[in-house]
């Protein structure tokens, strides 16, 4: 009994407590938005969206105390085995998944009872990612480290890819924080963000703007650098390979996303250019945001997120019934809350002793930091339209019990940092 | 280096969470835009269209009633039509005008219902209605236009229209909303408060498929639609039918007076048109074709026509001179035809005679003495004097001054100043020999049909009128503007209308006025054959019946159709006898006016 209580106080309760916090929240918005004021409504009633999500809730403490008891070093050991089973249920998912909205993402095991088994990826990538991480010798300026570490990842992207559903593809993108905290080399990532503006750029300029663009710049860095052979060089060859890469987005674009993924992206930048199209969900979501001003208009007095103005409004657009609701002072709660959170990981994650626990610390923290920024960004006009829900907060089973196993791990690894002995 | 990226990737958290919030601050507390739109969102606004009041002839017979019409509306969002054909062909619209239509009501709302057909007549509606079911999205909406149980006084009554964007613009009460009805001209305009009620609008808050989800702010901003007032005019409808029996296929006017109220008894336009021709769907078209009418039926000539009042005038230059004490009621004025063209014979004339007879010397006179009063040894100085004098005068019997009637834009005739004279001839360059005209009712004085009928009022009234006015009371038992219930005095004295209107009397008895002359009524009168430059003269008539306590004052212009004495005594005398008597027993009058060959 005394090892249990010991356990438990080597939680970092912190974490749990801002996670009850949100997840509370969470679950007393997807009452409001689902809620009805003619209708006789409990927020238990159990065919709600709220009464369900109380289940889930209710299930995840049964994870924590699962992961909490399980040893420690299980789940280092199982690491490429759950991963292995992950890739090969996205493989199976293909096949025998039901589509749902187009996307093949889901196996249905009862009519009330689905799982995404891309959900579950992301805890398994980060064990795996983790565990590769932590092999000795492992190193990023090793190619073939970085070649496995990547492919890796790259897997349940394409896998995910195939359903096809890019948004969850996207989130896997978040474990670039890991390997550049891991000692990957920043001008990779430089060079990685220079090629996202590019492809924004390619988007809304027409390709000969962008080239004289280039050369321009290219010319002004060589009038104002040392004008030895080398370095001018260098400059031009950067310049061309820019100018093939800018080629070769174009080609993508018009060949390889579809018409409403630009269309999307082009929303982004300008809601207005179809307000009841594609550009539709992002003003509604705005609206419903906006009208909610400085203290909101009470909880269940919202109107835009009732009345259906608001697609998917306990899922993925969940953060329009805060804002309309909450107003302000709401919805900065919940980023101040969601900021403290992914911090509070990150600092876990730094003070573990494993590479191993710290990896897999910053892979949890990152998940997290991209599903918010990603989420809310949408739901505000700053990112595109991606169908992915704000952790803890949106409906839906299996997200909560993907990021609480995600979570759990952690605090779990947390616990026994001591119990490391530093190689 | 594990020390700095650590930190970094904490500032990224940071910063996106700040980006965040100042977005979120922006959208949430400083724009209201947002807020403006949500309630846009949710708010359906029901408009309750009040009934516009009605109106009333003196008897209590309707002039101007509602009838249903039908607007279909769409919804876009709710829109199945799978026969476009079948659609087009029940609403009888091409299917450029239905495709045209639907993307115009789309880019409006597509959740919020926008006119599709405007104004379906109610025996249209009768044959659509049960087929409608077959158009999902699409819905009734019942409004009013006007109608007309008699196709008369369309001038006077006016015509109600859609508001339109200049009229929005310059409303500043901020009633208006575009598609809304408004009266246009004639009463419908001069009312418009009274009559178009207060609009309902009830507030419902819908969801995104428009379904209803209930009151806004528990209703608390809802309200309901007042009907408007109801018009109870001082027209007498039978008159006025006949009168425009009488003036139907001439160009001219007529209005009649109570004199003892300045009630209109009737107010005829000649041409004129079918009011109903201006109401609901056909308006437009027939508003173009009115407009470009070379008689222009459009225009309002009893309030709006300006002619130089002839003779008739002769009667008020009488009574200035009396009530100035230039001439003696008995005084004898010889008269030849030395100064001024004339038809009187020459000889010695007293006020009555010079009237009976019309002496236009007679007047000559009368004229220079009035201004020629002053004893300054100047003639120029003592005409400036006599004018001013003589045009307080004029100005006091409603001339050259607008009339209050209560009917948009009244003209208010001319009556020249001495500015007027001084610009032509200069200052103090004019005398009596350049104003004469005036003395008989020609030259510059312009005036209209309505003053010269209160012209005919003051003299029945020996002294005083009430302006003349069409309403008497907004509501069933309510009141007329106050400013009609005011006693004009026109500044003579009582006494003076003695001559004058014996003078009258003789016309219709023995002089030009005698097609007027009835042996059973008493009426006296005077004639105008007024001088057109532009083709026939215009025939004039003004007087009233009976002589004493008179109970109307008519005054009538028939443009083109020579003497006074023929078209205009005639027509006045039959409306004189119909209102007295209740029939016309002249047939051969009758026939006469009506067959309208006044010149030969």
């Amino acid at each position: 009994m005394k090892r249990d209580s010991n356990i438990l106080n080597n939680v970092d309760w912190i974490t749990v407590l801002l996670l009850g916090i949100l997840i509370i929240m969470g679950w007393l918005n997807i009452y409001a938005s689902v809620y009805q004021e003619d209708a006789d409504m409990s927020i238990f009633d159990l065919t709600l969206n709220s009464g369900k999500q109380l289940i889930w809730i209710g299930s995840t403490v049964l994870i924590f105390v699962a992961i909490i008891f399980i040893d420690f070093k299980f789940y280092e050991s199982v690491s490429f085995l759950v991963y292995g089973v992950i890739i090969f249920l996205l493989i199976a998912v293909l096949i025998f998944g039901t589509k749902v909205s187009g996307a093949r993402s889901w196996f249905e095991l009862a009519s009330f009872i689905r799982i995404q088994p891309s959900e579950f990826a992301k805890f398994a990538t980060a064990l795996a990612v983790a565990r590769y991480i932590n092999i000795p010798g492992f190193r990023f300026s090793k190619p073939s480290n970085v070649v496995i570490v990547t492919s890796l990842v790259l897997a349940p992207i394409l896998l995910i890819l195939l359903q096809p559903d890019p948004g969850t593809a996207l989130i896997f993108f978040s474990f670039i924080i890991v390997f550049y905290r891991e000692g990957l080399a920043p001008i990779v990532l430089l060079i990685g963000f220079i090629f996202i503006i590019l492809f924004i750029f390619t988007l809304f300029f027409s390709q000969i703007y962008i080239v004289i663009g280039i050369t321009m710049l290219a010319i002004v860095v060589i009038i104002f650098t040392e004008k030895t052979f080398f370095k001018i060089g260098g400059i031009v060859a950067v310049a061309i390979i820019t100018i093939g890469f800018t080629f070769s987005l174009d080609y993508f674009q018009s060949n390889i996303l579809k018409p409403h993924h630009q269309k999307r992206l082009k929303v982004l930048i300008n809601p207005d250019s179809d307000p009841l199209g594609d550009g539709w969900n992002v003003t509604q979501s705005k609206i419903a945001i906006g009208s909610g001003g400085f203290l909101g208009k009470g909880f269940l007095k919202g109107t835009q997120t009732k009345f259906d103005f608001v697609p998917e409004q306990s899922t993925d657009f969940i953060f329009c019934t805060l804002g309309e609701e909450h107003g302000w002072v709401g919805t900065s709660l919940v980023i101040i809350l969601f900021s403290i959170l992914i911090i509070r990981i990150y600092f876990l994650a730094e003070r573990q002793k494993s590479r191993f626990a710290r990896a897999y610390g910053y892979a949890v923290g990152s998940i997290i930091f991209f599903h918010f920024m990603i989420n809310i960004g949408m739901t505000i006009g700053l990112f595109p339209v991606i169908g992915i829900p704000l952790p803890f907060f949106s409906y839906g089973g299996s997200s909560l019990w993907s990021f609480s196993i995600l979570l759990f791990i952690l605090l779990k690894l947390d616990a026994h940092r001591m119990q490391i002995l530093l190689r | 280096m594990n020390e700095s990226r650590k930190i970094i990737i904490r500032l990224g958290v940071i910063f996106v969470g700040l980006v965040f919030l100042i977005k979120l601050f922006s959208i949430q507390v400083l724009s209201d835009n947002y807020m403006q739109a949500a309630e846009n969102n949710i708010l359906q606004r029901i408009i309750e269209y009040p009934y516009r009041g009605l109106v009333y002839d003196r008897n209590g017979q309707l002039l101007v009633i509602n009838d249903p019409i039908y607007d279909l509306m769409v919804v876009p969002m709710e829109v199945e039509v799978k026969d476009t054909t079948l659609f087009c062909s029940l609403f009888d619209i091409s299917k450029e005008e239905f495709v045209e239509k639907y993307k115009e009501a789309r880019q409006y709302s597509v959740i919020k219902p926008s006119i599709f057909i405007k104004q379906i007549s109610n025996t249209e509606f009768a044959r659509i209605q049960d087929k409608l079911i077959n158009f999902e999205g699409f819905y009734i909406y019942a409004r009013s236009v006007r109608d007309y149980p008699y196709q008369t006084l369309a001038n006077a009554l006016g015509y109600v229209g859609e508001i339109s964007k200049n009229q929005l613009d310059r409303d500043t009460t901020g009633y208006y909303r575009m598609g809304d009805y408004i009266g246009i001209s004639g009463l419908e305009s001069s009312y418009e408060n009274d009559l178009r009620g207060t609009r309902g609008v009830k507030k419902r808050m819908v969801n995104v498929r428009g379904v209803e989800k209930g009151l806004f702010k528990e209703g608390r901003d809802d309200t309901l639609s007042v009907p408007g007032e109801d018009l109870m005019s001082t027209i007498d409808l039978e008159i006025q039918l006949y009168a425009e029996k009488l003036l139907a296929g001439k160009v001219g006017s007529l209005v009649a007076i109570e004199p003892e109220t300045g009630e209109i008894l009737s107010i005829v336009s000649s041409p004129s048109y079918e009011p109903s021709k201006l109401s609901g769907r056909v308006f437009s078209e027939n508003f173009v074709k009115l407009s470009q009418d070379t008689l222009v039926p459009l225009f309002n000539r009893p309030i709006m026509a300006m002619y130089p009042p002839g003779s008739m005038f002769k009667t008020l230059q009488s009574l200035i001179a009396l009530q100035e004490n230039v001439v003696k009621p008995d005084e004898f004025i010889y008269s030849d035809g030395r100064l001024i063209g004339d038809l009187a014979p020459n000889g010695y004339y007293d006020i009555k005679d010079a009237i009976t007879y019309s002496s236009n010397n007679y007047f000559f006179k009368l004229f220079r003495r009035i201004i020629n009063q002053g004893d300054d040894p100047n003639p120029y100085l003592n005409a400036r004097y006599g004018l001013e004098q003589w045009r307080n005068y004029v100005v006091r019997f409603g001339l050259g001054v607008r009339l209050g009637i209560d009917l948009p834009n009244p003209t208010s005739g001319y009556v020249p100043t001495l500015s007027y004279y001084d610009k032509i001839y200069g200052k103090n360059r004019w005398k009596f020999s350049n104003i004469y005209s005036l003395s008989i009712g020609q030259g510059e004085t312009l005036v209209t049909p309505l003053q010269m009928a209160n012209l005919a009022a003051i003299l029945a009234n020996k002294g005083y009128f009430y302006t003349p006015h069409i309403i008497r009371s907004i509501g069933q038992d309510g009141l007329p503007d106050p400013k009609y219930l005011i006693k004009n005095e026109v500044g003579i004295d009582t006494i003076h209308f003695e001559a004058v209107i014996a003078g009258m009397q003789e016309v219709v008895r023995s002089g030009s006025g005698r097609r007027a002359y009835m042996t059973n009524i008493e009426v006296c009168g005077k004639t105008s054959t007024v001088e057109n430059p532009h083709g026939e003269d215009h025939s004039g008539f003004m007087g009233f019946a009976p002589k004493e306590n008179s109970k109307i004052a008519v005054a009538v212009y028939v443009e083109n159709a020579g003497q006074g004495g023929r078209a205009a005594a005639s027509i006045a005398s039959l409306i004189i006898e119909k209102y007295l008597t209740g029939e016309v027993k002249r047939k051969w009058l009758e026939d006469f006016a009506l067959k309208g060959e006044f010149i030969y």
